[in-house]
């Protein structure tokens, strides 16, 4: 794929015309994807695919093109030099833009990394196999295999990413809503890590076999999982972080970040490229620096700011995406050892996961959203019973401000199993956090 | 106002097209062996996005995104691989893959898929297109938008604002081992328009429908819904919720436009009844369903008024075809008559998987992933009451218009919504303004709630572009026309509540 790319970018280069300039941004991958359901496989397949998006300049002027890549380079050619022309024709149609910004350097960096996966239909055969002899109902989907970003500029700057993993990420399910969500991720596929995992997660069904409690609404006790935390982050990370949000005030975190109110002093949430998996570069080829404070010590800290925010509004980017959200997002870990956090819980609700969050009063900081998964009601710090799914409303600055009790001092690291459009390269690293008086409304 | 008649010059000629379906044909038609089923179905999308945001031309963006995805069933297994070259090296690998794919998972597989009568349909269709994007040069367009968005400016609570245009060519190939071949386009355009205003602490934002505004169709989608002239009404209404009171919180009725009706239809409609949800597909990501198998036939989902229909035989709705992806011909089937549900949302693997009747609902959002169950077009049919009526009705209550906010459970049945802007009703009368009004409910009830429909006159065609769901993760477009609606003793309330 690397060289797909590069024969691409270097011919981009050759068709340029007298102050023409260009950037390039490139993805590819070949994944395996296995959907199994009930222990058995539903939709096996592959896909292989590229595509690049080409940005034509002309002075402060651009137009943007995307295409696929067949990998077949007269092919390919033919396709870039059709898009070429159709970008120049627009390219005198379309005004100045202020807001264009380039990067001039040619900085470039290369980041491969290989992996040892097996191959994916001894995957999929293992899984089904090892979920038929334990009678388990195993849902969910393996996803492996490479994925490749590249970056290519008409100042010579070739950047180049590429990495080979798997993300295996299933459910088993005892009745109805009632299931043990688990991943195995990862560049090293082991048979046997993914049974041990099995095995653990098998054992973890005869609490979810219980009588199931319904609770009532009102204020809880909550310990919320890690998992639980990342659909909270996720959401923020819809908009909330970046720059242009905070100047169209569009951000849940305004009254944050125009000091009305703050967060408990242990909340402490940064971008951390340097820790995560994704591309140091952006799709406008901008290096990442390796830490951009966000949120620092319950106080508003920073914002992601991509190329185009920073031309808007004057100031420095830091290599954020377009969309301005984090890619390797990770939050401080506390004081409670995971250990504890049951007997820290007491009497209460222990979160596993939760699900399809969404602001019902965003400039507030307001969430709404569902219990998912393994959620447990839990009595002097044993788990009692499960809990039939409960919704959720409640503001940010009560869960993450005045009612944080503890964050704990362990953090998951969880990558970003997203397969939209193409494999996400995100993850996020996030601690569990135990809230006096979480809302819950149905 | 700007002239955007249909006359205007000839369409350039089509630089972008990658693809020859003759020569895929033959491509095909020598490379496939002798299997149980085999089909390629080719996907070329063309697209265009254009936006102005605070009175700067952001970059215009050109899409071709072309591709195909070999699908084999044999000895009981079913397998696919999907590729972008598309020449005969290309075919052979996703037939070799393919075919290895279904050979490994045979005896492993949740169905013996050999045994699904899959069709090899013959056809043609495309979606009617009055004005084609092309013949309005690019330059026009991007007048008609500067002058939609500036006049959403003016006053400086007014933060942010854009106006949007999204124009899609979706052309599909679908070939089969057993003679099958249909062609089909469909053209859709997605308009929008957004304004942000804060004052004092509050923001407030308004759009032209929530994202909900989309057609099937060429650029005459803008006058049927009134583009040009939405900015001054959104800008009257952002600016009035900045100091409107925050919605009352209690029990009473609920009146919801066709624009938040369709997310309600959507949501506690659509996603519970799609068979693949049933069967427990989607346990792992998008979750499963409150309905059983069981239910089809006799469960009374809503009241008696509640009529819904599937039907992607609509001209103009953003999700019509005449074959699903996976080759059945698409008819106008009831979903639910008179309250009571009659059949899921299941394409022919769904339908031979539960042993239930279904639709023709296999849909995949692109070449590189494989047809799942989905909604297209699902249509709640009008009523008799005109607007006045459906408001005359109401002693105590709110109607609310564009959907914010959506969250709904795994099982599709607590859900919370919430909408861009809300009206008091009092003894029969619309109200005032009210900002952050939300309303919470469960499906399996709330459909029961349903107390008065409302004609054609107050119905409105609308969709979304961006349905998520499956695994791999995909994204469909869906149509839903609706009526306004009223439901009684709803649990309302507003921000900070």
């Amino acid at each position: 794929m690397q060289q797909r790319f590069l024969t691409i970018a270097d011919h981009v280069q050759r068709q340029l015309g007298a102050g023409e300039g260009f950037v390039l941004s490139f993805a590819g991958e070949s994944s395996s994807f296995v959907r199994f359901n009930k222990g058995a496989i539903r939709q096996p397949g592959e896909v292989d695919q590229s595509s690049i998006e080409l940005s034509l300049l002309r002075g402060q002027r651009q137009a943007q093109g995307s295409c696929t890549l067949t990998g077949q380079p007269s092919e390919d050619r033919r396709r870039v030099d059709a898009m070429l022309a159709v970008l120049r024709a627009q390219i005198d149609m379309v005004p100045e833009d202020p807001h264009l910004l380039v990067a001039e350097r040619d900085d470039a960096t290369t980041d491969i990394a290989t992996g040892e996966l097996r191959p994916a239909r001894d995957v999929a055969e293992l899984v089904a196999t090892e979920a038929r002899e334990r009678n388990v109902d195993l849902v969910g989907i393996l996803a492996q295999g490479p994925v490749h970003r590249g970056f290519a500029s008409h100042h010579g700057q070739r950047s180049w990413f590429s990495a080979e993993s798997f993300h295996l990420d299933w459910s088993l399910y005892l009745r109805a809503d009632k299931a043990i969500k688990r991943s195995y991720t990862g560049t090293r596929w082991r048979d046997d890590a993914f049974r041990s995992r099995l095995d653990d997660a098998a054992g973890m069904l005869e609490p979810l076999g219980r009588p199931a409690r319904k609770l009532a609404p009102g204020a809880y006790r909550v310990l919320l999982a890690p998992a639980a935390m990342l659909e909270f982050v996720q959401l923020l990370s819809w908009g909330g972080f970046g720059k242009r949000a905070l100047e169209t005030r569009s951000t849940a975190l305004l009254d944050l970040a125009e000091g009305r109110r703050a967060l408990a002093p242990i909340v402490s949430l940064r971008e951390d490229t340097a820790a995560g998996v994704a591309p140091a570069f952006n799709d406008r080829g901008f290096q990442r620096p390796d830490r951009v404070r966000l949120i620092d010590r319950g106080a508003h800290a920073g914002s992601l700011i991509s190329p185009r925010s920073a031309r808007q509004y004057g100031v420095a980017t830091n290599g954020a995406s377009s969309e301005e959200s984090p890619e390797s997002v990770v939050m401080d870990g506390g004081d409670l050892p995971t250990d504890d956090a049951l007997a820290a819980l007491g009497t209460g609700v222990w979160m596993g996961n939760s699900w399809y969050l969404n602001y019902s009063d965003k400039p507030r900081g307001r969430i709404t959203g569902m219990t998912r998964f393994a959620t447990f009601w839990v009595e002097d710090g044993q788990v009692v019973a499960p809990l039939d799914a409960m919704r959720f409303d409640e503001s940010l600055y009560h869960m993450l401000g005045d009612g944080l009790v503890a964050l704990t001092r362990e953090q998951d690291t969880m990558l970003d199993g997203d397969t939209y459009f193409r494999r996400a390269t995100g993850s996020a690293t996030l601690p569990g956090a135990l809230v006096d008086g979480f809302r819950f409304t149905l | 106002m700007p002239d955007h008649s249909a006359s205007g010059p000839p369409a350039p000629r089509d630089t972008l097209a990658f693809i020859d379906f003759d020569a895929i044909r033959r491509r095909f038609s020598d490379a496939v062996p002798d299997l149980d089923f085999c089909s390629l179905r080719v996907y070329e999308e063309r697209s265009e996005q254009l936006t102005v945001r605070q009175g700067v031309v952001q970059p215009v963006s050109t899409g071709v995104d072309v591709g195909g995805m070999v699908t084999v069933i044999h000895g009981g297994g079913l397998g696919y691989a999907a590729t972008a070259d598309l020449s005969d090296a290309g075919v052979a690998w996703a037939i070799r893959e393919a075919v290895a794919w279904a050979e490994r998972a045979a005896g492993l597989a949740v169905h013996d898929f050999s045994a699904v009568q899959m069709p090899h349909p013959r056809g043609a269709w495309a979606s009617p297109v009055a004005l084609p994007w092309e013949h309005t040069p690019l330059s026009a367009k991007l007048d008609r938008l500067r002058a939609a968005e500036a006049a959403l400016r003016g006053d400086p609570r007014i933060v942010d604002s854009a106006a949007k245009l999204w124009r899609i060519r979706a052309t599909s190939l679908y070939l089969t081992n057993g003679g099958g071949d249909v062609e089909q386009t469909a053209d859709m355009i997605v308009p929008d328009l957004e304004v942000v205003a804060a004052d004092d602490g509050v923001v407030q934002s308004r759009t032209l429908g929530g994202r909900g505004v989309c057609r099937q169709g060429g650029l005459e989608v803008l006058d049927g819904v009134g583009y040009d002239e939405a900015p001054a009404r959104l800008v009257e209404e952002v600016l009035a919720l900045l100091s409107a009171p925050e919605c009352p919180t209690g029990t009473m009725d609920l009146v919801l436009a066709p624009d938040q009706m369709v997310l309600q239809i959507h949501e506690s409609i659509g996603h519970p009844i799609e068979l693949d949800r049933i069967l427990g597909d989607e346990r792992n990501y998008a979750g499963t369903s409150f309905v059983t198998p069981e239910m089809f036939g006799t469960y009374q989902y809503g009241s008696e008024l509640l009529n819904v229909t599937f039907d992607p035989t609509q001209a103009d709705e953003f999700a019509s075809y005449a074959f699903d992806d996976d080759g059945v011909a698409a008819t106008r089937v009831p979903l639910i008559e008179r309250g009571v549900l009659l059949r899921p949302l299941g394409g022919v693997i769904s339908q031979a998987r539960a042993g239930l009747p279904g639709v023709a609902n296999s849909r995949a959002t692109s070449w590189n992933r494989p047809p799942i169950d989905r909604m297209a077009n699902i249509n709640v049919e009008p009523g008799d009451q005109p607007l006045e009526a459906l408001i005359g009705g109401v002693e105590r209550g709110v109607f609310m218009t564009s959907n914010c906010s959506w969250s709904i459970d795994d099982s599709r049945n607590k859900f919370q919504f919430g909408c861009e802007l809300g009206r008091l009703i009092v003894d029969g009368e619309l109200g005032p303004i009210v900002r952050n009004p939300n309303y919470r409910g469960v499906s399996a009830s709330f459909w029961r709630s349903l107390s008065a429909v409302g004609d054609r006159s107050t119905a409105g065609i609308m969709g979304s572009p961006f349905c998520g769901k499956g695994e791999p993760n995909q994204i469909i477009r869906v149509g839903h026309a609706s009526p306004t609606c009223v439901f009684s003793n709803v649990e309302i309330f507003g921000g900070d509540a």
